[in-house]
């Protein structure tokens, strides 16, 4: 860059800082009426079976109650409720209601009522008879079970994912490099190790919620707590089967997504009763709902194969995934590709050949759906486990074995589709790391004086920047009157602060404050066409966009402002506050230009412009964990957890620091406490705060992170993503430090404070 | 049930069915701020003040804050913005959903130590969730602001 900038690259407050912290009205509970229908879902008690009866007349009879549905009712058109870009990977294997239930609160009936009372009552008065099946839990056992989780024939793929319906199967598919047989025969080591995480919860505060009505042209008005207001919007025309044209989908304030909200959780229930009745409704997700009828990550079953030298020069990599989708295919074609995908290209460095497959299935648990790292978490916990795994095996300093396999700027990786390693600090990444924390003096293993374990562990990990090929995100920019300008935008703030770093970019572009940049979005009427905010797509994505935009409106300013001056645009220069001749001579504002374009003008002083990119340049990171373990308990405190993050250019630090810290803390709760448990019976045991433990803030930690920026080129102002990457590396990296603090690998998450104890007990190590 | 309680420094009669959940009444009556994270008084999000305590919304009927006194948010707006922009210098508002809850518990918290270090900052807020921020940035806000009110530069 030659000019020196401005708004990009400064800790600028969030555009509504003040507003949330102050706790003004902004969530969809604050801003949508009170008065209108509750609506809420009869659960399936039973993990498989199909309804054979259900009486709703007493339910029907209750005071209050506008109306109740149940599979008789809905269209018998299968669709899913994966917010991703048309053809959907995700098979269409879903009704609003169906007579066979998957799950543990699939929906058996939809309920409408004046108020929450009489909903309650009615829910208790359906009489169902369930005719109760086989589930099958266990996810090992689901691929040619006889037990069929979608028998039905109408289930259909749209994409060629390898899915089979009558197999158990979402997804199934392989791909390799380099003769991976011949490369493992001439290794000197083969390790195979089986890593297990489970169907671990977003956890975002704010639970699913939507509010829909039929506004004054009779289309079904829709606002919803979404990431991606376009999918809803189709998402809800193949539910509904009603025309799109009829469907206006917004999103307030989001209090939290991380994925979650990118699959149409709740929205199919209030819009259905709006569309029958013709009354505004409104569907609050409780607690107990989002924990056991939502979206979490998908549990996954890694195996790793590696092959290297006795140097600990790692030659190659074999990932096998199987993954549980859960009752419903939401995102599970997608997610086991990050699994591979973005944990064996890290090795690109001395790599001669990879394999990665893998197998996708049905099982009757809650669907799985898209959460922070899409697999991408589940494949790195499993490749950099087994590296240290390696590194420690050999006796050589894993730190020093990452720097001599690791993926470097230039290379081209063949796992990576042969994208190139454009832009690429991971060396630099890791040595900041380990001379910031302190790596030589904290990975010898010490004893405290009252008898606890320090230890210290490391990993790394990419993300991409987007979806290659696929996603779309798009700006308006507008000039409005005193100069300032609307930025139009259908990316969603859930917390990320996507609406001030994408006024940053228009700011730098038009050479004016933040302040003069008022946003607005998401509205499928209003703002162009954006997939939404996902895969890390923003930043890098919309925010090209947003840079397109500018040009254009740069240009529009000035052929006005040229007809003003009565001169050639090619002789002015656009200067921000003003548009002036080169020479000197003359001279108009901008806020002048925004008035003139309102009176007896045809220039529109607006531009939109669309962007998509062919690559997905990663982001990475190092990350490094000192804990202190108590032997006696198993419990295992964070002391210090050092990140240092290659994001490309950082577009406000502040946030993206957050944005890193948050993820941080995410993740150790993945590794240590956040436990997924059904019963035999398919009933989830960790159905509230209470029993799910999300970490508190007396259990993160000290956090320091850094950031080691290369500049991409395709990217806006040389950015690439940061809101995935950053829950990668903490579950390897505290795996490792108790491996290292206790003599044992854990290769399933949680590492609870049970299982080491008991181990060290085995050990004769542990408590009295 | 009819009660009579001070909401805001406003003195409010309501009539309430004796089940209401203080939050919900808490809503109905204009204090958005109030939010519900959970069922099982597990998350924070629902602390307002009674009797200038700070106390989880959800988990007190509305019934018994008769001839009480209930402050939430929106009446310590000048409170709570003398420290809130300490915390958005750190962009730790992040979504903002768990905002209201651990500001009123810092509002507590500052009244009945007006300079905690900050493990006793990290100790009063334990009971308020925050699923975005990492907690950190939140603490750097407060200790921004105590340092900032130390120094004199308020
Ligand atoms: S709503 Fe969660 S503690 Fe009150
Ligand atoms: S900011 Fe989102 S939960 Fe705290």
């Amino acid at each position: 860059m030659n000019r020196e900038l401005k708004s990009v690259g400064k800790g600028v407050r969030k555009k509504d800082a003040m507003q949330l912290l102050l706790g003004k009205p902004a969530y969809l509970d604050d801003i949508t009426p009170r008065d209108c229908l509750v609506v809420k879902v009869l659960r399936s008690p039973h993990a498989h079976a199909v309804i054979s009866g259900i009486n709703t007349e007493f339910a029907k009879k209750v005071p209050g109650i506008a109306a109740v549905y149940t599979w008789e009712d809905v269209p018998q058109k299968r669709f899913t409720m994966a917010g991703q870009t048309y053809p959907e990977p995700s098979p269409y294997d879903r009704l609003i209601l169906d007579r066979r239930l998957r799950f543990v609160g699939d929906a058996v009936a939809i309920v409408a009522g004046e108020d929450e009372r009489a909903v309650n009552r009615a829910l208790r008065l359906i009489r169902v008879k369930y005719e109760i099946l086989p589930p099958i839990l266990d996810f090992r056992a689901a691929l040619d079970n006889e037990t069929l989780v979608h028998p039905e024939e109408d289930w259909h793929a749209l994409c060629e994912v390898g899915a089979d319906n009558k197999r158990n199967l979402c997804a199934k598919g392989e791909e390799q490099g380099g003769d991976i047989s011949a490369v493992f025969a001439d290794c000197d080591v083969v390790m195979e190790r089986t890593f297990h995480t489970k169907a671990v919860h977003q956890a975002m505060m704010e639970t699913f919620r939507t509010y829909t009505e039929i506004d004054h042209f009779g289309r079904l008005h829709v606002i919803s707590s979404t990431q991606v207001v376009f999918h809803v919007r189709r998402i809800l025309a193949n539910a509904l089967d009603i025309p799109k044209s009829k469907i206006h989908v917004e999103k307030p304030r989001i209090g939290g997504g991380f994925g979650a909200k990118q699959t149409v959780v709740a929205e199919v229930y209030p819009a259905f009763v709006t569309w029958k009745t013709g009354r505004a409704a409104k569907m609050i997700y409780t607690r107990k709902e989002c924990q056991t009828a939502g979206s979490p990550r998908h549990e996954m079953e890694v195996t790793v194969k590696l092959g290297a030298d006795r140097d600990g020069r790692i030659r190659a990599l074999d990932v096998y995934t199987l993954s549980n989708t859960g009752a419903y295919g939401e995102h599970g074609p997608t997610t086991v590709g990050l699994s591979g995908g973005k944990s064996i290209p890290l090795y690109t460095g001395a790599l001669e050949a990879y394999r990665f497959s893998y197998d996708v299935v049905y099982t009757n648990v809650q669907s799985s759906g898209a959460y922070r790292g899409y697999g991408a978490t589940q494949g790195i916990f499993a490749v950099e486990s087994t590296v240290s795994e390696l590194a420690e095996n050999l006796g050589v300093d894993p730190v020093a074995i990452r720097m001599k396999n690791m993926v470097r700027e230039g290379q081209i990786m063949p796992a990576y589709q042969n994208e190139p390693a454009s832009a690429c600090t991971l060396d630099r990444c890791m040595l900041r790391c380990a001379e910031s924390f302190g790596w030589d003096e904290k990975y010898p293993v010490r004893f405290t004086s009252d008898g606890k374990i320090r230890a210290a562990g490391v990993a790394m990990a990419m993300q991409g920047s987007g979806i290659a090929g696929v996603d779309v995100g798009s700006a308006s920019v507008k000039l409005s009157e005193d100069g300032f300008y609307v930025l139009r935008i259908a990316a969603a703030d859930m917390g990320t602060g996507c609406d001030t770093i994408l006024a940053q970019m228009t700011a730098e572009c038009m050479d004016c404050s933040v302040d003069d940049v008022a946003v607005f979005g998401a509205d499928t009427d209003a703002s162009p066409y954006d997939s939404g905010s996902y895969a890390s797509a923003t930043t890098y994505i919309t925010g090209r966009a947003v840079e397109k935009a500018c040009i254009e409106l740069k240009e529009k300013i000035c052929t006005l402002a040229a007809e003003m001056l009565d001169c050639p645009v090619s002789e002015l220069i656009f200067e921000g506050r003003q548009v002036v001749r080169a020479d000197g001579s003359a001279s108009v504002s901008l806020a002048d230009i925004a008035v003139k374009s309102m009176c007896g003008s045809d220039i529109a002083l607006e531009a939109t412009s669309s962007h998509s990119s062919p690559v997905s340049p990663p982001p990475f990171m190092a990350g490094m964990a000192e804990i202190e373990l108590d032997p006696e308990t198993g419990t295992v405190d964070i002391l210090n957890y050092k990140a240092v993050v290659d994001c490309g250019t950082v577009i406000n630090p502040n946030l993206a620091r957050i944005q890193t810290e948050g993820g941080l803390v995410q993740a150790i709760g993945m590794a240590l406490t956040e436990n997924i448990q059904y019963d035999d019976r398919g009933r989830l045991s960790e159905n509230s705060l209470l029993q799910y433990r999300i970490p508190t803030r007396l259990e993160t930690g000290r956090l320091d992170v850094e950031f080691a920026p290369s500049y991409e080129e395709s990217g806006p102002f040389g950015a690439k993503s940061i809101g995935e990457i950053v829950i990668n590396t903490p579950a390897p990296a505290i795996a490792h430090a108790i491996y290292r603090a206790t003599g044992h690998w854990y290769r399933e998450l949680p590492i609870l404070p049970e299982k080491i104890a008991l181990d060290l007990l085995r050990d004769g190590k542990g408590g009295k | 049930m009819e009660i009579t309680l001070t909401l805001n420094n406003k003195k409010i009669t309501a009539d309430v069915p004796p089940d209401t959940i203080l939050l919900d009444f808490l809503r109905e009556r204009g204090c958005p701020s109030v939010k519900c994270g959970c069922e099982t008084s597990s998350c924070g999000l629902c602390t307002v003040l009674l009797d200038e305590k700070p106390v989880l919304s959800c988990s007190v009927l509305a019934v018994r804050t008769d001839g009480r006194s209930v402050t939430t948010l929106e009446g310590l707006q000048d409170e709570a913005a003398e420290f809130v922009g300490f915390i958005a210098d750190q962009g730790a508002e992040q979504c903002g959903f768990c905002n209201p809850g651990y500001v009123m518990n810092t509002i507590a918290l500052l009244r009945e130590n007006p300079d905690p270090s900050d493990d006793e900052v990290r100790a009063y807020l334990a009971g308020n969730l925050c699923r975005c921020s990492g907690y950190e940035g939140q603490t750097r806000g407060i200790r921004a602001f105590l340092d900032a009110r130390r120094a004199g530069k308020l």
